[in-house]
């Protein structure tokens, strides 16, 4: 019911709120357009074409704007942890969790999941995909996988507020990271940077492997045929341990006292 | 002595000191830095590893190329690309009226607090990103002397660039009550046309000269092909002057309207 009436205030004042839709639209196209300039010049990126890159940009930006929209207040945990706020939601007989993430549900943050939906939309129907029952519904589960995997770095990334008050700006590099990093094909970047940003935090599995899967394209780094279908496997077990480090997170908290 | 530059260099020494109370702010700050430098050279090294002659596209190779990201990435904190709406919440509160009764000039106090925290920037964001990027990157270091001080020079009209333009969205404000719409779509498309995102020698012709004509490029690009040594790098810091002189003036006739405003309307 809060949520609705939240929906409703936001939709009152219309051209404010198309205005601010929009804005978050051309902010995702941003990349997208640096993808096409570069595109400009060269033939593939890491082994892969124009289309193939857009349709994981594309996984990534939808389920990248859908997360934002889900973890709601979250971003502002610091706010609420100096305010002393955080300790009103610790005193109520709810998750501390759920009551951030109901808190703001800001739907303009839509604008950069509707760019990568219409992206994703060019993309599929412009490429010779050889269509089958699972492919078609992969293509409706990822963004829902991405979006659970993505809010999941959210709150692994938020937790580390409870320690550092005072840099709210490091989740965010995390998270923001992790969206520019799952608009490329992983084959991109090397190294340790690999894999921490497609495995130890697994962003591999928002945008990189379901498109292989939808594509039918064995992975250039060599990983077997079904490690393409494991994303809903990698988001429950990406949700599981975030919600493990939130508590633990919480159970440390000790208020900043004032 | 003091009279002769009045408050101006103490508006700037305290705008240094504010910033560097904020350390845990500039190690985080720096940090994102350094990760979205390592991923942007990752995906243009991708692209010069895939370019025709699997070498240079417009003439960067991989040390330019390096050299160019670690730049922009330290150069975003000291010109201040994103960010720094201050003036524009006085303008909307209204304690602007106390600024513009003080015996200073708005703009040129703005501006003095401004170089204070770039002073400041240059040493703990600037510096660092480069510092990394030569340590552990191909790096191009420029090959005449004379570079650096033509380098410093063009940091500097960078920074007084987006000085101005910032100072000139901020006083939107008397007309507009809240610029952060204006704001926002500055932040947005400025990475990109400035040349952070991708240098802009990568984008089509028809775009690159299309942009020539804007101040964009006097952000970010001019001051990088100055430390590079790309182009006419006289005809590059001389546009960037224009750009200073023309944007600078701007703000001042536009602060003298909205000025003009606030008496009538305040009386």
């Amino acid at each position: 019911m809060l949520i609705a009436a939240k929906l409703r205030a936001q939709l009152s004042y219309r051209v404010s709120f198309a205005l601010d839709c929009l804005g978050q639209a051309l902010t995702q196209a941003m990349e997208m357009i640096a993808i096409l300039v570069l595109f400009g010049r060269v033939s593939a990126l890491g082994g892969f074409a124009v289309r193939e890159v857009l349709v994981m940009y594309a996984f990534a930006s939808i389920s990248f704007g859908l997360s934002e929209l889900v973890i709601g207040d979250l971003d502002r945990l610091s706010r609420y942890i100096r305010s002393g706020d955080f300790d009103v939601l610790l005193m109520r007989p709810l998750g501390t969790l759920p009551q951030l993430m109901v808190a703001d549900v800001q739907l303009r943050r839509l604008g950069r999941a509707l760019t990568g939906l219409a992206v994703l939309g060019y993309a599929l129907s412009t490429m010779d995909i050889d269509w089958t029952a699972p492919r078609a519904f992969l293509v409706v589960l990822t963004p829902i996988t991405g979006t659970a995997i993505f809010a999941s770095i959210w709150v692994a990334a938020c937790s580390v507020t409870f320690w550092l008050v005072d840099s709210s700006e490091l989740p965010n590099t995390l998270t923001y990271g992790s969206g520019m990093f799952t608009s490329y094909p992983i084959t991109v970047f090397g190294g340790w940077l690999r894999k921490l940003l497609a495995f130890v935090v697994p962003g591999a599995f928002v945008s990189y492997y379901p498109t292989l899967a939808v594509l039918g394209r064995p992975d250039p780094l060599g990983a077997p045929g079904w490690v393409s279908w494991l994303s809903p496997v990698v988001a429950l077990v990406a949700m599981t341990a975030a919600g493990w480090l939130w508590r633990f997170a919480v159970r440390h908290y000790r208020g900043t006292g004032s | 002595m003091p009279s002769r530059l009045g408050c101006y260099p103490r508006v700037a020494l305290a705008g240094f000191r504010r910033y560097s109370t904020y350390r845990q702010a500039t190690a985080a700050g720096l940090t994102t830095n350094v990760v979205f430098g390592l991923m942007r050279v990752a995906v243009l090294f991708a692209a010069l590893d895939a370019a025709p002659n699997h070498a240079t596209i417009s003439g960067l190779a991989r040390a330019s190329t390096a050299t160019y990201v670690w730049l922009g990435q330290g150069m975003i904190a000291f010109v201040l690309l994103w960010g720094g709406n201050e003036l524009a919440e006085r303008i909307r509160s209204g304690d602007v009226v106390v600024d513009l009764y003080r015996p200073w000039d708005l703009q040129a106090a703005q501006l003095a607090a401004d170089l204070g925290r770039a002073g400041h920037a240059a040493l703990t964001r600037l510096l660092p990103p480069l510092v990394f990027g030569a340590l552990f990157f191909p790096f191009r270091w420029p090959e005449r002397a004379t570079t650096w001080p033509l380098f410093a020079v063009a940091a500097v009209l960078a920074l007084l660039v987006s000085f101005a333009i910032r100072f000139l969205l901020s006083i939107l404000t008397f007309w507009l009550l809240d610029n952060r719409g204006v704001l926002s779509m500055y932040g947005v498309t400025s990475a990109l046309l400035s040349g952070l995102t991708l240098p802009l020698a990568f984008f089509p012709d028809w775009a690159s000269t299309a942009l020539s004509y804007t101040p964009f490029p006097a952000l970010m690009q001019s001051p990088i092909d100055v430390f590079l040594e790309r182009g006419d790098v006289a005809n590059l810091v001389a546009r960037q002057a224009f750009w200073v002189v023309l944007l600078i003036v701007a703000g001042r006739v536009v602060l003298r309207r909205a000025a003009r405003r606030v008496v009538v309307q305040g009386g």
